[in-house]
C-alpha cells in the first residue's frame, strides 16, 4: 500500500520566554525540545498509534503534520509531495483533507453555536455547498456518527449535551469535508469508560466506511489495542520503538514500553506486575538527559546510557527500536 | 470487623429550576474499618455526590433530605457546624480529582501543611510542626527540601502526593479520594495507586476510591460497590465482582474496560447512556439500558438482596 503521510526527520524547537535582563544580558537561549527528530510513514488505510505521557511532544507531532504549527526543521510528505511546496490553493485543498478531533469535547466546541452550525462550519470555510446543502451532508453525518434523532439535535447548544454526544459532535465535524487523513488526539481521555468503548467502536466503523487514515495519539496503550495496526512510543520529543501492535504488544524491547505496558491497569484482582514501575516522572524537556533520555528512570541503566545517544535500529522486521543496550 | 461508616437511606437532592435532581436515593451502605473500598459509576451517577455528602460539603443547592450517616456511631448529618469542622481534616479527609486547582499557587508547601495543622491543633509549635510535614514529605517519596517551593514548580504526580500528604497530615482514619488518579499519566498512576496502598497499611486507613474505571481499583480495592442513577446497584469482595459480577449493570461495566492481557479483538459497549435524574425512569432505574429487562423491572423499584454474598438491586434475584 503506498505511504499516506511520510515524515522526515521533523524537529520542533520552542524558544523560552526570557525576561527582559536575560535579553539584555544577551544569555544563551533555551529550548523546550518538543519534537526531536522523529521520522516515520502512515500508509493509507492504516492507524498509527503515538504513544506516550504528556509533554513527550506526541500531540506537537500531530499538530505539524496538519501545520498547525511550522517545524523548526524537517520535512512532511502527503501522498509523496512535500507540503512545505504547496501552493496557497493546494494547501486549503489539503486541509479539508486533513483534519484534526480535539481531546476536550467541552472546550473545542463553541457554547455559542449550536450543534449544526458548529459539524457545518468547516464546509462554510471551505465555501463549498448552499445552505440547504450543507445542512442535508450534516444531517446525513450526523446520523452516521449516531446524533439521532439528527434533525432534533441539529438546533441544541453544546451545553445539553454529554459529554459522549459532544465528542461524536467533533467527530462529526472533521469528517464533514470527507478527509482522508484524520488526527485523532486523546479522543476518549475525557470520556467515561463506557463512553470510551462507544467512541472507539464509532471510530473503528467510521475508518471502514469514510475509507480514513488515523493517527491516534494517546497516553494509554490498552486502548490502542482496539483499533490501532502500528504503534510507535515516544520519549521526551524522540521515538523510542516502532512496529506492527502485535510485535510491539508482544515483545516490547525498549523498557520503556515494556513499563508502560506493566503501568496499564488491569482489571483482574488478582493480577501482579512482572516488572517494575519506573521511578519519578518525565525529565523536562528543556534539558534532556544527556545519552538515552529514558537512562535515569530505566531499571536496566549502565554507565553507557548515559554517553551515546542511541538510533531508531531495526531489530527484527518492520519493529524499530533505539536502545542502547538492546539495539 | 466494626463499622467505621454506616449510612442509612440517604437522599440527597438538588433543587434546581426545572426540577429535582435525586443525586443519591435511598442509598445505605457500611464501610468496614481498614479496607478499601473502590466506588464505582458513570459520571453523574451520584458517587462524588455521596462522596461530598460524607464530610457534608455539599455546595448549596445540594441538600441531604433524609436519612443518616453514621460516623463511629455519631451521626453527621445532625451534626452542628462546629463539630463537622472539628471532623474534616483531622478524622475524615478528602483528596480531589485535580491537583493543580486544590492547591494554592500563591502558597508554598509547608505554608499548606502549617496551615492545616494550626487550624486543628491550636498551641502546637512552628518548629514542631515543620519535622511533622517534613516527615509526611518523606514517607510520600519526596524530598524534605521541596517543602520550601511553590506547586508550579511541582510536577503533577507530585502535586497529588502533596495533597495526599495534607490530607493525612493530621491522622484521619477515614480518607476519601475522589477520581485521584484521572489527571495522571499511567506511569505516575501506578506509582500513585501503589503509594496509596503503602500509606494504608502504615496509617491504617479506611479508603473511599471514587473512580470511573474499575480496572484502577481492581488491585487495590477489597471490596467494590457499584453506583447508577443515585442507587447503590451492587456491593462485594473485589474478587467477586470481577468474577461474578451479578447485576447487568457491573457486567455491562465490567465488559467495556480495556484489558491488555487478554486476546478480546473487540471491546464490547453498553448501549445509552445514565439517566435523567430530574425524572429517572420508574421503577428500576437501569431498566431502559438492561439487555434482561422483564416488566416488573418497569414497575417496580428493587430491593437490595443477599446474593452469593453480594448485596444486590436487582429483580433477576
Amino acid at each position: 500500500m503506498k505511504d499516506l503521510i511520510t515524515i522526515n526527520n521533523l524537529i520542533k524547537y520552542f524558544p523560552l520566554q526570557k525576561g527582559f535582563l536575560d535579553r539584555l544580558f544577551a544569555k544563551e537561549k533555551g529550548f523546550v525540545r518538543a519534537v526531536d527528530n522523529v521520522s516515520f510513514t502512515i500508509k493509507k488505510g492504516e492507524v498509527l498509534g503515538l504513544v506516550g505521557e504528556s509533554g513527550c511532544g506526541k500531540t506537537t507531532t500531530g499538530r505539524l503534520i496538519l501545520r498547525l504549527l511550522e517545524p523548526t526543521s524537517g520535512d512532511i510528505l502527503y501522498n509523496e509531495k512535500s507540503v512545505f511546496s504547496f501552493t496557497k490553493t493546494e494547501m486549503e485543498k489539503m486541509r479539508e483533507k486533513m483534519q484534526i478531533v480535539f481531546q476536550d469535547p467541552y472546550a473545542s466546541l463553541s457554547p455559542r453555536m449550536s450543534i449544526g452550525k458548529a459539524i457545518e462550519h468547516p464546509l462554510v470555510i471551505h465555501n463549498s455547498h448552499d445552505k440547504a446543502e450543507r445542512k442535508e451532508i450534516c444531517l446525513r453525518i450526523m446520523e452516521k456518527v449516531g446524533l439521532e434523532p439528527a434533525e432534533f439535535l441539529y438546533k441544541k447548544y453544546p451545553h445539553q449535551l454529554s459529554g459522549g454526544q459532544r465528542q461524536r459532535v467533533v467527530i462529526a465535524r472533521a469528517l464533514i469535508t470527507n478527509p482522508e487523513f484524520v488526527v485523532a488526539d486523546e479522543p476518549i481521555a475525557m470520556a467515561d469508560v463506557s463512553v470510551r468503548a462507544l467512541i472507539l467502536e464509532l471510530m473503528a466503523q467510521l475508518k471502514e466506511e469514510f475509507d480514513l487514515t488515523y493517527l491516534y495519539i494517546t497516553h494509554d496503550l490498552a486502548t490502542c489495542k482496539y483499533i490501532c495496526d502500528r504503534v510507535a512510543i515516544m520519549y521526551l520529543g524522540k521515538i523510542v520503538e516502532m512496529g506492527s501492535l502485535e510485535e510491539v504488544f508482544k515483545n516490547p524491547i525498549h523498557p520503556y514500553t515494556a513499563t508502560l505496558l506493566e503501568a496499564v491497569p488491569v482489571p483482574d484482582p488478582k493480577y501482579r506486575r512482572t516488572e517494575p514501575i519506573p521511578k519519578g516522572e518525565i525529565p523536562s524537556p528543556i534539558n534532556p538527559p544527556p545519552g538515552c533520555s529514558f537512562h535515569p528512570r530505566c531499571h536496566y541503566a549502565v554507565s553507557t546510557c548515559s554517553q551515546e545517544e542511541p538510533d531508531l535500529k531495526e531489530l527484527r522486521q518492520e519493529h524499530w527500536v533505539a536502545c542502547p543496550i538492546r539495539s | 470487623m466494626h463499622n467505621i461508616l454506616e449510612i442509612e437511606n440517604l437522599d440527597v437532592h438538588f433543587p434546581i429550576n426545572i426540577g429535582t435532581v435525586r443525586a443519591v436515593d435511598g442509598v445505605s451502605w457500611k464501610l468496614r474499618q481498614g479496607e478499601v473500598m473502590g466506588l464505582v459509576g458513570e459520571s453523574g451517577c451520584g458517587k462524588s455526590t455521596l462522596g461530598f455528602s460524607i464530610q457534608r460539603l455539599l455546595r448549596p443547592p445540594g441538600k441531604i433530605v433524609n436519612g443518616r450517616i453514621l460516623y463511629h456511631g455519631q451521626d453527621i448529618v445532625r451534626m452542628t457546624e462546629k463539630e463537622v469542622l472539628d471532623l474534616r481534616g483531622s478524622k475524615i479527609a478528602m483528596i480531589f480529582q485535580d491537583p493543580l486547582t486544590s492547591l494554592n499557587p500563591l502558597f508554598r508547601i509547608d505554608q499548606h501543611f502549617l496551615e492545616t495543622m494550626f487550624t486543628h491543633e491550636k498551641g502546637l509549635k512552628k518548629a514542631e510542626a515543620f519535622k511533622k510535614a517534613e516527615q509526611m514529605l518523606e514517607s510520600l517519596g519526596i524530598s524534605p527540601e521541596r517543602l520550601l517551593e511553590y506547586p508550579h514548580q511541582l510536577s503533577g504526580g507530585m502535586r497529588q502526593r502533596i495533597m495526599i500528604g495534607l490530607g493525612l497530615i493530621l491522622q484521619p482514619d477515614l480518607l476519601i479520594a475522589d477520581e485521584p488518579t484521572t489527571a495522571l499519566d499511567v506511569i505516575v498512576e501506578a506509582q500513585f495507586l501503589d503509594l496509596l496502598a503503602d500509606l494504608q497499611k502504615k496509617f491504617n486507613l479506611t479508603i473511599i476510591l471514587i473512580t470511573h474505571n474499575l480496572g484502577n481499583v481492581a488491585q487495590l480495592a477489597d471490596r467494590i460497590s457499584v453506583m447508577y442513577g443515585g442507587n447503590m446497584v451492587e456491593v462485594a469482595e473485589a474478587n467477586s465482582i470481577f468474577e461474578n459480577p451479578l447485576h447487568p449493570y457491573t457486567q455491562g461495566l465490567l465488559s467495556s474496560i480495556p484489558n491488555i492481557k487478554l486476546d478480546q479483538p473487540k471491546l464490547k459497549t453498553m448501549p445509552g447512556s445514565p439517566p435523567d435524574l430530574v425524572n429517572p425512569p420508574p421503577g428500576c432505574v437501569f431498566h431502559p439500558r438492561c439487555p434482561q429487562a422483564m416488566d416488573v423491572c418497569k414497575t417496580k423499584k428493587p430491593e437490595t438482596k443477599t446474593k452469593d454474598g453480594h448485596l444486590v438491586s436487582c429483580w433477576l434475584y
